[in-house]
């Protein structure tokens, strides 16, 4: 039963499975991506009081909620790392960690685009916003202590231990910005609430979200494959490869 | 586990407590600097704000807490540092007593020597920066548990980046994110007990942030130790 987890920890295996899964899954991403941005940027009815700004959420809510489960997922990978010595989990976590970064500051930047005709201002300390950024600045530190190592093998591990640092501070951080949040709210500034969403706009996210997941799965693959072709170029099998290409 | 065993484990860490306020009472400035950085860099404000005593009164807890912070922070890089360099820790590492036992009780003594002072010496800041009176008694006992767990939190980067050359700018950059809760809870029940409420929430939520961290960060001290050495 668990030889698949073991099979994972063979870089020749997870390159054939990968290059399998990914001709499965490119496409059912492009799909969802593209049926997702037509209806919500096209049918999708303009928000009463937003107009059409409110459409940058088909980008900024699937990027925000995947900000945070990347760090989930880059966290689960260093803890594997960490137990099994797992080397393709290190790859992944490395994957993870550099992606989550980009979505978290793409998050921000659409947040903040969304923000400058909603609430007429770029910038709002609220509190989804400030977790955001706490989020950026712990992918940043991980990134950072792993350049700063010169021995990669203590890399990986130091970054590892901190994501699960993270993991266990990060719903601390949520819950201590909401309640902090909470004391010094404006009046003037509302959010969509999600369930207040109309089903004839919440659809078409629902697909961006789905989609942005399998695009997620087929970005971090295509970055664990480079990662292992680069590690393992010496083996035959890599050079193989390279011949027939 | 026998009695001896008991014993040997209270003795090892006793000893290993006498050995770290003996070497922190011997390196004073590494105590006595983080004071004085919250003494400079707190009379910078009102220069850089305004003198105002209504501005400063309003500004002071936060002040007080962000700064008292980043002396915690700046104390906290040296923390393995000397250890580090002249291989004592790798005896730690081979000690048959747990490394767990030791960072935590090596992290308790960096603490009596840096967070219980910074927490004594703030009532004179206070005063500084006019902060109301009626904060005074909580500001004292929001620093004594929260640079606890600054301290705890602390040691994990600190543990993290020991192997490095240049690992204070990283430190910052690993631990501050990790610092929010705490500043979060601890500024703002300076500033209500300053307008005259009760805060007694705020002060158990510190003090639950510092259990977790006194149970848990110990944890990933050691980790972080081991690697650090491995490197």
């Amino acid at each position: 039963m668990w030889t698949w987890f073991h099979k994972l920890g063979s870089p020749k295996w997870f390159y054939d499975i990968s290059g399998k899964l990914l001709n499965f899954m490119a496409p059912v991403a492009a799909l969802l991506l593209i049926v997702g941005a037509i209806w919500g940027l096209l049918y999708a009815p303009a928000d009463f009081r937003q107009g059409n700004s409110y459409r940058i959420i088909y980008i900024h809510v699937p990027v925000s909620v995947l900000s945070l489960s990347g760090y989930y997922i880059m966290a689960i990978a260093g803890a594997i790392h960490l137990i099994w010595k797992m080397k393709l989990a290190e790859i992944a976590m490395r994957s993870a960690a550099r992606m989550g970064a980009g979505l978290t500051f793409l998050a921000l930047v659409t947040g903040s685009i969304w923000g400058k005709p909603t609430w007429g201002t770029w910038w709002v300390w609220d509190a989804r916003i400030t977790s955001e950024l706490v989020l950026l600045f712990l992918y940043l530190g991980i990134i950072a202590l792993y350049e700063a190592y010169d021995n990669k093998v203590s890399a990986s591990r130091a970054c590892a231990v901190l994501a699960l640092v993270g993991t266990v501070n990060i719903p601390i951080i949520y819950k201590s910005v909401d309640w902090w949040y909470s004391l010094h709210q404006p009046a003037t500034i509302k959010l969509t609430q999600k369930s207040s969403i109309d089903p004839s706009m919440f659809y078409p996210l629902l697909i961006m979200i789905v989609g942005f997941y399998f695009f997620y799965g087929v970005a971090l693959m295509l970055n664990m494959r480079t990662e292992v072709l680069i590690n393992e170029r010496k083996t035959r099998w890599v050079q193989d490869i390279v011949e027939r290409a | 586990m026998n009695a001896s065993q008991n014993l040997s484990l209270l003795k090892g860490l006793s000893a290993t407590l006498k050995r770290e306020l003996t070497l922190l009472w011997r390196r004073k400035s590494d105590s006595l600097n983080p004071l004085l950085f919250l003494v400079v860099v707190c009379s910078l404000f009102p220069l850089g704000v305004s003198p105002e005593p209504k501005v400063l009164a309003m500004l002071a807890p936060g002040i007080i807490w962000v700064v008292a912070l980043l002396a915690c922070l700046l104390s906290t890089e040296s923390m393995f540092r000397s250890d580090f360099d002249d291989g004592a820790l790798e005896l730690f590492l081979l000690n048959p007593q747990s490394l767990y036992f030791h960072s935590l009780v090596k992290v308790l003594a960096h603490w009596l020597l840096t967070g219980v002072p910074l927490a004594l010496l703030s009532p004179i800041i206070a005063l500084l920066l006019n902060l109301p009176v009626a904060g005074i008694p909580v500001l004292i006992m929001s620093l004594l548990i929260g640079t606890a767990s600054l301290v705890f939190i602390g040691a994990i980067g600190s543990a993290l980046t020991v192997g490095l050359r240049r690992g204070g700018v990283l430190l910052s950059l690993i631990v501050l994110p990790l610092y929010v809760p705490v500043l979060i809870f601890g500024a703002d029940a300076v500033k209500r007990a300053a307008e005259g409420a009760a805060v007694p929430g705020q002060l158990a939520i510190l003090l639950a942030f510092f259990m977790l961290s006194f149970a848990l960060a110990p944890l990933a001290v050691a980790g972080a130790l081991r690697i650090s050495v491995d490197s």
